[in-house]
């Protein structure tokens, strides 16, 4: 188990080294640079430079950068004066991260039950509209889902608030919007593996024993059925984060993926730079828990079957 | 009862030549797996929308006698009517030749950078997969690696480097995209390797590329088609996505996901202008991925109903 943990870690690290790497020079062959839009004189500009950095040799700013990451230090935005990267994603992170968590728990727990009813009832009526419904949620983007959802519910019948996030009722609509795609998802990975386990000989051997059968599905064919979903666990986590750059922007929420737009939009090397490095330790991380998880639930992974 | 002997029974009906004769015409894996496909109602509604569409994205600019790009101040947020079918947007273009244009744009990115992917995927994941080795060793880690890295944030980076543009999305696109489809083709390579006829072919001395060609590629295309289809809708979204958060394509062109998002900003007013792109979005996803699943039940029926 040690050593599974370890090679995982240093995958990981490895990883957001490259990462890191990757996302540090390819910003700087970004075309356009944060000081040209502004009304500036040459001199101005220079000193601009110099203040940043920016005149010193690129493997230089490169060290430089890789030190302050590891003191935590993401750097400084080149728009919003005076404010530090650190500052924007503290400021911005707890809305996206609560947006996140509650479309997570909606997906994961909804998409669950959705996948064990279609799989107790296949081949019938309840399977259908189950299977339905997930092929639909799968063919819907998620910037249409929440412009939708906003339109009927926010706009038209007035039910719910269109925009901001300020108290539970805000949070239904974008929450929704965001793991409907995710849901359908675990759904169908859960269907596919219930239907799987239901063929083992240990089903066969529980129901001979005489079990009902909502013990069989609780004890016997859920808990085993599960770890696959673990699997999509990472790429999951990543869809919601991806999700929220667009639904943020529709919904009006001051969280960071509306941020990470409007930075690229800005050519704010810095903004795109920090944030892009934060998304990724962050997802980096969310995959090596995942996969650690995964050992610990399924030992056939540990010793390298895979 | 009378004596049982050889005279009193008759050979009636057996002709060598019609026990060997075959009774139904044979066919071959694709003609099967067509006509599994034919038998499936939904893939089967999903390939008509898939083809209409195309048909569309290909003729109906051209047959319709507005430009895509052309403004006409006085049909502003016009709604649809018989001049314009599905209305105008805020600068008074018609919607309709713009969500075609659009669709030859999101298609054309859609099927290209799903093919270049699976291309590139199959080729190194088959070389990593059939030969083993140091190679595969390599490869393996680098995509360990790779694959820990989120791909949307280097495809967002790779665009705001190169630019705007269909050329430049496929780029960026398949800079990561690839990564997939090499470790799927590897495994099931790996896993025909091991198989009893390919043991035989090598035995028998037949070279590796013929193996590969007659033996291999022949059991994962059906697999791989499948695949293909199943990417599609994957890059469409992408690209969406990444016009909505306004890195795709450059304006005055279009693509559904630029269409969605001028559509969005008028969706209280003006709501025709976000539902017929949001129509044709969904329902091309809906029928790429019906066709996707109706495929994977007709070149391989035993995974039938478990997905």
């Amino acid at each position: 188990m040690a050593k599974y943990v370890v090679k995982r870690v240093i995958a990981a690290l490895l990883s957001l080294l490259c990462l890191i790497t990757i996302v540090f020079f390819l910003v700087r062959l970004m075309p356009g640079d944060p000081f040209t839009s502004v009304k500036l004189t040459k001199e101005v500009a220079a000193n601009m430079k110099s203040y940043y950095g920016f005149d010193k040799p690129l493997l230089l700013q490169y060290a430089t950068y890789l030190g302050n990451l590891f003191q935590g230090n993401f750097g400084y935005s080149m728009k919003y004066t005076n404010k530090t990267v650190n500052y924007i994603i503290g400021q911005t992170f707890p809305f996206s991260a609560d947006l996140g968590i509650r479309a997570l728990v909606l997906a994961i727990s909804f998409g669950l039950v959705l996948g064990i009813i279609a799989a107790r009832n296949r081949g019938k009526k309840l399977d259908f509209i189950c299977v339905l419904i997930a092929i639909i949620g799968t063919s819907i983007p998620d910037f249409i889902m929440g412009a939708v959802l906003q339109y009927f519910f926010g706009i038209k019948w007035g039910l719910l608030p269109v925009a901001k996030y300020l108290g539970f009722e805000y949070t239904i609509l974008p929450a929704t919007a965001l793991a409907f795609y995710t849901l359908t998802s675990v759904s169908r990975v859960m269907r596919a593996s219930m239907l799987e386990v239901v063929q083992q000989d240990y089903i066969k051997t529980a129901r001979s024993k005489g079990l009902t059968d909502f013990r069989i599905t609780w004890k016997h064919q859920i808990r085993n059925a599960i770890t696959p979903v673990m699997t999509i666990m990472g790429p999951t986590v990543a869809a919601v984060l991806t999700g929220t750059f667009v639904i943020e922007s529709i919904f009006a929420i001051p969280g960071m993926g509306k941020y990470y737009v409007e930075s690229i939009n800005n050519n704010d090397y810095a903004m795109i730079l920090g944030m892009t490095v934060f998304y990724g330790m962050f997802l980096v991380t969310c995959n090596l828990i995942v996969d650690i998880l995964y050992g610990v639930a399924d030992p056939r992974v540990r010793i390298g079957k895979r | 009862m009378g004596e049982y002997n050889k005279e009193k029974f008759v050979i009636k009906g057996k002709s060598i030549s019609g026990m060997e004769s075959i009774h139904r015409p044979s066919l071959s894996f694709w003609q099967d797996a067509w006509r599994r496909l034919r038998k499936n109602k939904a893939a089967f509604i999903g390939l008509c929308i898939i083809v209409l569409y195309a048909l569309l994205a290909i003729f109906a600019p051209m047959l319709s006698r507005y430009g895509f790009s052309s403004m006409d101040t006085s049909a502003m947020h016009a709604t649809p009517s018989a001049a314009h079918w599905l209305g105008c947007d805020a600068t008074g273009r018609d919607q309709w030749v713009r969500v075609w244009m659009g669709a030859r744009v999101s298609l054309t990115i859609g099927l290209f950078s799903a093919v270049i992917n699976m291309c590139v995927g199959s080729v190194l994941g088959g070389l990593c997969g059939y030969y083993g080795g140091r190679l595969d060793m390599i490869m393996m880690r680098v995509i360990d690696i790779l694959y820990g890295i989120p791909s949307l944030i280097i495809t967002i980076l790779v665009m705001i480097v190169l630019g705007k543009g269909v050329t430049c999305l496929i780029v960026a696109m398949c800079i990561v995209g690839w990564i997939g489809s090499c470790r799927f083709v590897r495994g099931e390579v790996y896993r025909l390797k091991e198989q009893d006829f390919v043991m035989a072919a090598k035995v028998l001395g037949i070279p590796d590329f013929i193996i590969i060609v007659r033996h291999i590629i022949p059991n994962i295309i059906g697999l791989l088609v499948t695949n293909l289809c199943m990417a599609i809708p994957g890059a469409i979204f992408q690209e969406a996505f990444l016009s909505y958060i306004g890195l795709g394509i450059a304006p005055p062109n279009c693509s559904w996901g630029i269409l969605a998002k001028e559509g969005i900003q008028y969706l209280r007013i003006h709501p025709h202008e976000i539902i017929w792109p949001a129509f044709f979005i969904c329902t091309t996803m809906l029928a790429l991925n019906l066709l996707g699943d109706g495929l994977r039940d007709a070149v391989d029926p035993k995974l039938r109903g478990t997905e």
